[in-house]
């Protein structure tokens, strides 16, 4: 069971928190194509190592909060509000 | 003669607490501090079981957790529960046992009979035999399975007790209270750092319990740990897994060792703990060595048979042989001396040692360089077979009753490896040992090899101190620790005795080292493999006393060394966990949340049947007498709707508040028709997407003023709506200024629908002039609704003239009252969510049915809503040929050909012989009598005014339907816009 802190609210557990996927992709513009909507959608990168993923913190604030875990430990190592860029150690 | 294995003294015992307890029907005694396993041994009780394939007689093998034999059914009626093991259930006054896994008597098993059929019941049997034919499957071979396969059967009654779940947080835990673990509670709790001792024992003390030299060592920790205020001591707690950033969960056995649990009290205890450091002190498991009938009842652990005569003063046998590759094990050999039974014989490959010689100076018949190389008797142990190793054949027969066997120590890496520490060899334990770290713990003790008492009790201390002082804690001075010699528990490499008869590597699974060997011959050579093959180490034990001779015998086969080969991955739970401590209080009515509208009150006052919606209660229909059935309920209420009016309690639906100067933009793009264009004081009728095109869900949006919207949403979907728009705002357009507050539970709404609505409505309604000219469909304006502040909506899912009137919801009683009442004198009529959904489908909207997850806008008839010009989810994934194939299924109306037969939702459409579609909704009509619904159909355009079959293969029925417009009543819309 993880324990990510929550910018807004502190250290809580992960029953709190939905788990949204990885948060490196971005929605294509007005502009996209089939072909970049179904990358988006579809395709993830799936590491194994660091990644930076979405957390809602839906039991509390209900940000939607970045995170950067770990796949292998789950070791939670930041977390930053949407806005912000997470650096992935080593990428 | 009662309990004549006992010993007149010694041990922790009560000799002075006579317990009555029933086997198997026949009544027995035992003593306060017993397991079950230790008063059965005491009564001479040596069969205790049937194997799980072969129904082979099977007894007690261990004296703990790591029991794979003498499971057996504890209590009965609704308490009655299987597969719990003899070695850990403490004995209590009227505890009734059962034998299980045996048809006919335990002594004579009728399915014994698979022994002889053993040569066909080998590894891989279920995959090979049970093959073809596959309808073969379901009849008879799973039936057959599972009648001879098994263990103890389920009570089939709700359980009478209940059970509780908890959260600790900690500075450090200690995982067991051998010495290790009582030594590192002393440590750690000595600095003040707030510990927590779990230990699965009801008994502090471990192995200490078997060493009358150290009991006053182990009374005055258990003392010193009763004295530190921060120091919670868990006895009959199992830690069953270790999870991830210091989370492991436990569970606590509170009143399993009672008759019934005491009034207001948890049968079980689910702990889940959050420690900032553990110290893993679970020490170490014996193993046995594969040698023909090493199941025999009389083989036993010969720790086991240490720990009976010591722990619990109970001689396991009369005429004891030892077989045994290591010193250690010799002390079983002079405690059951000791104990006053006769030690006819140790058998050990080794050549020569220490403890072999003191064996001989105590007068034992020690065999060197020997081996066992089989097991005679019945169902009972009556002589050992010794030979040479590697002979092959069949050695002398010494008489015993009891064998003692051990092949080494298995330290209990499982929580250790359920952290994340990767497990490493020790040569000379020939046994995996923790490897580094990879979460705030460390071993401590047998878990990680270390020998002996005295040794473990220092081990522990340092780890307990490190614990606390890494969890930010001074050292404190240490406590005097116990000495003892430490016999040399490094063992000789022998996993097994090659020769005729079954050895077996798993006992409680019945899987032969043969087995083993097969698995790698037919491909099956990784440990995971062949696990799942043979499966090896799947039982309730886990392989404990037995998975690592099943790994070094499949090494030998693969010619590689243990270390490479390695044990399959171990997982929680350590020690099987009961389904009901798992579930805690989230059973019958606190499954989950119920959630009540603002009007459920008023609902049961008028009798409504009661329908879930996700986790609410909404009214399915309001019975009323004279109503011959629930039909004819729904038909009066969808019948006042058409013909009078109706008042619905709409609260369920999902509401959000979207504001801030570019909420219309927002909208815009997160719906697929147009909302900027909207005035305030309207609303539209709104379509979502999904981004991969298929329809997501509907409702009606108002604008409240420039910036600010209300949006419904669907009851099943407000919460995934809501998360939706929060997603898309947070990721997608975090530049657009809006923000969102779900309302839902603060307004409670009502639909008042019928050619009368306006009359009631002008009723309860002041400050607004409701008329149509004034007031049209569509409109929303605030309003005071029997005398409440409330809001007017012009909206219709019945088809008829509709308002919703909407109020917050502490007012929603009061507003309801002056409906119901204003509507008195037109013959107004609740409806429920029965009639709600005859209403919708006879005019022909779709609703959940419909908007199922695979439908596009295209398929349901909405094609057009989607606006061309802008961006907006799901507009371009929709533009796939996939989800614009014309012959895809689409929506169309039904009617059952003959108004009598029914039509139900689910059916597929038949066309041609073919399925061409089904049925998503059916119902019963008011305005034209007779089953109509609604149901998505390939070429569903083409069909129109065509009779086709509804089937429903399951039901044996086929019913011919019309296809219609799914628009057939009121296609213009002019009664809702009357
Ligand atoms: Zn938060």
């Amino acid at each position: 069971m993880l324990r990510i802190p929550c910018p807004h609210c502190g250290a809580r557990d992960e029953v709190e928190f939905t788990y949204r996927g990885d948060a490196t992709v971005t929605r294509p513009g007005p502009d996209g194509d089939v072909g970049a909507f179904h990358d988006y959608l579809y395709l993830r990168r799936n590491p194994r190592g660091w990644q930076v993923e979405w957390w809602q913190h839906n039991g509390g604030c209900r940000a939607f909060l970045k995170v950067l875990r770990h796949t292998v430990t789950h070791e939670v190592r930041a977390v930053a509000a949407a806005t912000e860029t997470l650096e992935v150690p080593g990428a | 003669m009662s309990q004549r294995f006992r010993l007149p003294s010694g041990g922790h015992v009560d000799r002075s607490k006579r317990l009555n307890f029933t086997f198997d029907g026949r009544a027995y005694d035992g003593h306060h501090g017993d397991t079950l396993a230790a008063a059965l041994l005491a009564n001479g009780v040596r069969l205790v079981g049937r194997s799980f394939k072969y129904h082979r007689p099977r007894g007690i093998l261990s004296a703990g957790v790591e029991e794979p034999n003498a499971l057996v059914e504890l209590r009965d009626g609704a308490r009655r529960e299987p597969n719990t093991r003899a070695t850990v259930a403490e004995l209590f006054d009227g505890l009734a046992a059962t034998s299980q896994n045996h048809r006919g008597s335990l002594a004579f098993d009728w399915m014994a009979v698979n022994g002889l059929l053993a040569p066909w019941l080998g590894a891989g049997f279920y995959y090979k035999t049970f093959m073809w034919p596959a309808s073969f499957w379901e009849r008879v071979y799973e039936p057959m399975i599972r009648k001879a396969a098994g263990l103890g059967r389920a009570s089939g009654l709700p359980d009478p007790d209940h059970y509780e779940s908890a959260h600790a947080h900690c500075d450090v835990l200690v995982v067991g209270a051998g010495a290790a673990g009582l030594a590192a509670a002393r440590a750690a709790g000595a600095t003040g750092a707030r510990v927590i001792l779990a230990e699965q024992d009801f008994l502090l003390g471990g192995d200490l319990l078997n060493e009358p030299g150290l009991e006053a060592w182990r009374q005055e920790s258990i003392a010193a740990l009763e004295a530190m205020p921060e120091v919670t001591l868990l006895p009959r707690t199992t830690v069953f897994g270790f999870y991830d950033q210091g989370v492991l969960g436990a569970v606590e056995r509170v009143a399993d060792h009672l008759p019934q649990p005491p009034a207001h009290t948890a049968r079980q205890r689910y702990w889940t703990i959050r420690a900032k450091e553990v110290v893993l002190a679970t020490g170490a498991h014996e193993r046995i060595i594969a040698f023909p009938g090493n199941d025999r009842p009389g083989v036993m652990l010969a720790g086991a048979a240490r720990t009976y005569a010591r722990r619990y003063g109970v001689r396991a046998g009369e005429t004891a042989a030892l077989f045994a590759t290591h010193d250690a094990a010799y002390d079983a050999a002079f405690a059951l001396a000791e104990a006053g039974t006769r030690i006819a014989a140790i058998i050990d490959p080794r050549t020569d040692s220490a403890a072999m010689q003191r064996a001989r100076e105590a007068g034992f018949t020690v065999n060197a360089g020997s081996v066992v190389t089989g097991t005679v008797g019945g169902n009972a142990l009556r002589g050992v077979e010794i030979g040479a190793p590697g002979s092959g054949g069949r050695g002398d027969a010494v008489p015993a009753d009891l064998l003692m066997v051990s092949g080494g120590w298995n330290p209990a890496v499982h929580l250790a490896s359920m952290s994340g520490s990767a497990l490493a060899w020790d040569e000379a334990l020939l046994a995996f040992v923790p490897g580094a770290a990879s979460q705030h713990e460390r071993s401590a003790g047998g878990c990680r090899g270390v020998n002996g008492i005295a040794a473990a009790a220092a081990d522990g201390a340092a780890a307990g101190q490190a614990a606390a002082v890494a969890a930010g804690f001074a050292a404190a001075p240490a406590m005097t620790l116990p000495e003892a010699p430490a016999p040399d528990h490094r063992p000789y490499e022998l996993w097994e005795v090659k020769g005729r008869g079954k050895a077996f590597v798993d006992i409680q699974d019945d899987v032969t080292a043969d087995d083993i060997r097969l698995a790698h011959r037919e491909g099956y050579s990784h440990i995971e493999h062949a696990k799942r093959y043979t499966t090896h180490a799947m039982g309730t034990d886990q392989g404990k006393v037995g998975g690592l001779v099943g790994a070094a015998v499949l090494a030998e086969a693969r010619e590689e060394p243990v270390a490479k080969v390695g044990l399959p991955r171990f997982r929680p739970y350590t020690s099987p966990v009961a389904w009901g401590a798992i579930a805690g209080g989230e059973v019958g009515q606190h499954f989950q949340p119920v959630r009540r509208t603002a009007l459920h009150g008023e609902h049961e006052a008028l009798g409504a049947v009661w329908m879930d919606a996700g986790i609410w209660k909404r009214p399915a229909y309001y019975p009323k007498a004279g109503d011959a059935d629930a039909w004819a309920s729904v038909k009066r209420e969808a019948r006042a709707v058409r013909e009078r009016v109706g008042v619905c309690d709409v609260s369920t639906l999902g509401k959000i508040v979207v504001e801030g100067p570019d909420a219309a933009t927002f909208l815009d793009r997160v719906y697929a028709n147009t909302f900027s264009t909207l005035q305030v004081g309207r609303a539209r009728y709104g379509l979502m997407l999904r981004e991969d095109g298929i329809v997501f869900d509907d409702g009606t949006t108002t604008r409240l003023g420039p910036d600010r919207f209300f949006v419904t949403t669907t009851t099943a979907q407000a919460g995934p709506v809501m998360q939706h728009l929060e997603f898309h705002l947070a990721s997608a357009w975090p530049d657009l200024d809006v923000s969102l507050a779900s309302v839902t539970d603060q307004w409670a709404a009502m639909s008042i629908a019928g050619p009368k609505a306006r009359e009631v409505v002008a009723a309860v309604v002041t400050g607004l002039d409701v008329s149509n000219e004034a007031f049209p469909f569509m409109a929303v304006a605030d309003c005071l609704a029997a005398g409440v502040p409330a809001r007017l909506f012009r909206i219709s899912f019945s088809g008829e003239l509709a308002y919703e009137i909407a109020m917050p919801a502490g007012y929603a009683t009061q507003v309801w009252r002056a409906v119901l009442a204003a509507g008195a004198p037109h013959g107004i009529e609740p409806y429920g969510v029965e009639a709600l959904g005859l209403l919708r489908i006879e005019k022909g909207h779709v609703a959940g049915s419909e908007l199922n997850g695979q439908t596009t806008a295209q398929d349901l008839g909405l094609g057009r809503m989607l606006k061309k010009k802008g961006d907006f989810i799901g507009r371009v994934l929709a533009q796939r040929p996939g989800m614009t194939d014309p012959s895809r299924p689409r929506l169309v109306g039904l009617r059952s050909a003959d108004p009598a037969r029914q039509i139900r939702a689910g059916c597929h459409l038949i066309v041609d012989g073919r399925s061409q579609g089904w049925i998503s909704s059916a119902t019963q009509s008011v305005v034209d009598p007779g089953w109509i619904g609604l149901g998505l159909l390939r070429d569903g355009e083409t069909h129109i005014g065509s009779v086709i079959v509804a089937a429903n293969p399951l039901m044996g029925e086929e019913v011919p339907v019309k296809v219609v417009s799914p628009h057939g009543y009121d296609a213009e819309n002019l009664r809702v816009r009357a």
